[in-house]
């Protein structure tokens, strides 16, 4: 038996979270792409002498300024995990208390086993979700620090030289580029999950997940409202 | 032995050799240890009025390649001055000596001497079963090396070997060869290269000789000068990189107009050398140079970080033919099968769910209607 409730809108993902998903979500297609283009540069069956032509360079170029801005982005939405709203905080990442992990069993049982559940998923990050974007982060800052350490070598960038301890520490380039190269398929297959979960939230949930983050709006009903 | 050593120019002179000649000699030293022209005065006066410094090389698990390197220096002088003056007094493949005879010249350098000779290294220490794998006049590598670096005034590991253990290091590593740069307390300068370029060797040689003291090395224990850049940034062939003309194939139309090795598997930019500039053979050529890709033999594990002819190794852990390429394929294939059933089933799974939120946005419906 279905009955009625009353549903109330509520701003969750305030303007710099949006700002930051989407220029995430652009420069790790432009790195995605380009990046694998580096490690499996295509063939130009009609080539020109190299004097003519650079389109390699111009393409590792995207690759750095990419980089570039996906770590500056990084470094403030890190900042807004501390001054955001109570949906932005750094805290909704980790799960620290037995209630987190109570909550990621539960979105499991949503998930995978597809129960009804007993609880509802919060409003903001579900903490499964929360756990899993805490990870990234973790991946995109070893994605970031061995990227500029091979960058490092070839150009005058201060943040090159930063990173430059991660070679030696790995066991050499190669080791190097070997695994900033798998990580690659990291972000491969955490789109195809991510874009697969939030239209299935979306779905399930029917509470405006995918176009929440174009507008910051979600719903919630009112009866569930905790604050 | 002991008092009778002379400056460089003192035996050059005995030898017959013509001030030009010394000169020359100076100049080319200068250069090769990075100081240019200016400083070929400073460099005669000190090999005019230094002593030599006895010099020690010992042979650990190696091929000899580094020697054979060494005796190739560009410069005529360089190495008959260096391995036939500079008073080598040890090295098991040139000296004179044998037996008794070659110990007893080691055993007094090392004791009249003391923390004033040079210790050159080439070959990787055995460190499992206490050392048998190399044992050289009854006694294990080891136990030699720790002999010889305690009154050392420099050591120098010579090539990928004494470096990083190099071949003998490799995967499965049966004798666990080592550099010998985790044996001993002093720092070691590391010259790695399977060889290194004769004309790095004898510069760095040179430079202690000159300044009596190490050059300037980076965190890899390898000298600035000469390991500070990449052969890829350096390579003649780079143009073609940044252009994106490839050879495909090694009888391409590409690899005759000499076009970038990077999808050859080409470890140039990933090792740090001075092969692009220098070269080898007295600057004839370098493996790039012939038409073949770098093997990165410079840099640490580069037996493990194979097959050679491709550009990202095989992926550790999953077998020869396996790239990370070829392992994120399936597994980004199989989270996409992983998804779309998931999708199918939810509708099964979940139906009565959807079902009641849609029964309940038709009954809500006219309520919102009124509303307006």
């Amino acid at each position: 038996m279905s009955s009625r409730h009353t549903y109330r809108r509520l701003y969750v993902w305030e303007m710099p979270v949006r700002v930051y998903h989407w220029l995430n979500a652009l420069s790790i297609c432009v790195l995605g792409v380009t990046g694998f283009l580096i490690g499996k540069p295509f063939t130009v069956s009609l080539a020109q002498e190299a004097s003519g032509q650079y389109w390699f360079g111009t393409v590792r170029f995207l690759h750095f300024t990419a980089g570039y801005v996906f770590l500056f982005n990084m470094l403030v939405r890190t900042y807004w995990g501390f001054v955001g709203n109570r949906f932005a905080a750094w805290d909704k990442f980790i799960p620290m208390t037995r209630k987190a992990w109570q909550d990621i069993v539960e979105v499991l049982r949503i998930d995978i086993l597809q129960t009804r559940g007993t609880g509802r998923i919060p409003l903001g990050h579900n903490r499964l979700a929360g756990l899993i974007y805490f990870v990234t982060f973790l991946i995109f800052m070893f994605q970031g620090l061995t990227g500029f350490a091979l960058y490092g070598p070839m150009s005058h960038s201060v943040l090159g030289k930063m990173a430059a301890w991660v070679v030696p520490l790995m066991g050499g380039e190669l080791v190097v580029r070997q695994w900033h190269h798998a990580m690659l398929w990291f972000y491969v297959l955490f789109t195809v999950v991510h874009v697969y979960l939030v239209f299935y939230h979306d779905y399930v949930e029917g509470r405006g997940t995918t176009s929440s983050m174009v507008g910051g709006w979600k719903f919630e009903r009112e009866d569930l409202l905790e604050d | 032995m002991p008092g009778a050593r002379h400056s460089l120019w003192d035996v050059m002179r005995d030898k017959g050799y013509s001030r030009r000649d010394f000169m020359q000699f100076c100049t080319f030293a200068a250069t090769a240890a990075g100081l240019g022209t200016q400083a070929t005065a400073a460099v005669a006066k000190a090999f005019e009025k230094k002593d030599r410094p006895p010099v020690l090389w010992l042979h650990f698990q190696e091929c000899t390649c580094c020697s054979e390197s060494f005796i190739r220096a560009s410069h005529p002088l360089v190495a008959d001055v260096l391995l036939d003056a500079i008073s080598l007094d040890y090295q098991e493949t040139l000296q004179a000596a044998a037996g008794h005879a070659a110990e007893k010249c080691k055993n007094d350098v090392m004791k009249n001497y003391a923390g004033k000779y040079i210790l050159l290294v080439e070959g990787s220490v055995p460190t499992k079963e206490n050392g048998v794998f190399c044992v050289i006049g009854g006694r294990t590598a080891e136990d030699l090396l720790q002999e010889a670096a305690k009154g050392a005034a420099a050591i120098i590991a010579w090539g990928n070997c004494a470096s990083y253990g190099c071949v003998q290091a490799a995967k499965p590593n049966p004798t666990g060869a080592t550099g010998i740069q985790k044996l001993v307390s002093k720092p070691v300068i590391n010259v790695p290269g399977c060889p290194p370029i004769a004309d790095v060797m004898v510069a760095i040689v040179t430079h202690i000789l000159l300044f009596g003291r190490m050059p300037e090395l980076d965190a890899q224990g390898r000298p600035k000068e000469f390991y500070g850049r990449r052969v890829h940034d350096t390579c003649y062939r780079r143009p073609y990189y940044d252009a994106g003309l490839f050879v495909e194939s090694f009888d391409d139309d590409g690899a005759r107009k000499g076009y970038c090795l990077y999808k050859m598997g080409c470890r140039g930019p990933v090792t740090n050398n001075a092969c692009a500039v220098t070269k080898f053979n007295g600057g004839t050529s370098y493996p790039i140079q012939s038409g073949h890709g770098c093997l990165g033999c410079s840099e640490k594990g580069f037996w493990d970080n194979g097959p050679f002819y491709r550009h990202l190794p095989s992926f550790p852990g999953f077998g020869i033919e396996s790239t990370a390429d070829s392992v994120g394929l399936a597994l980004g294939a199989g989270a996409a099968v992983g998804v779309a059933a998931h999708a199918v089933s939810t509708n099964i799974r979940k139906r009565k769910l959807i079902h009641d939120q849609v029964a309940e946005a038709v009954q809500d419906t006219p309520v919102s209607e009124k509303v307006d």
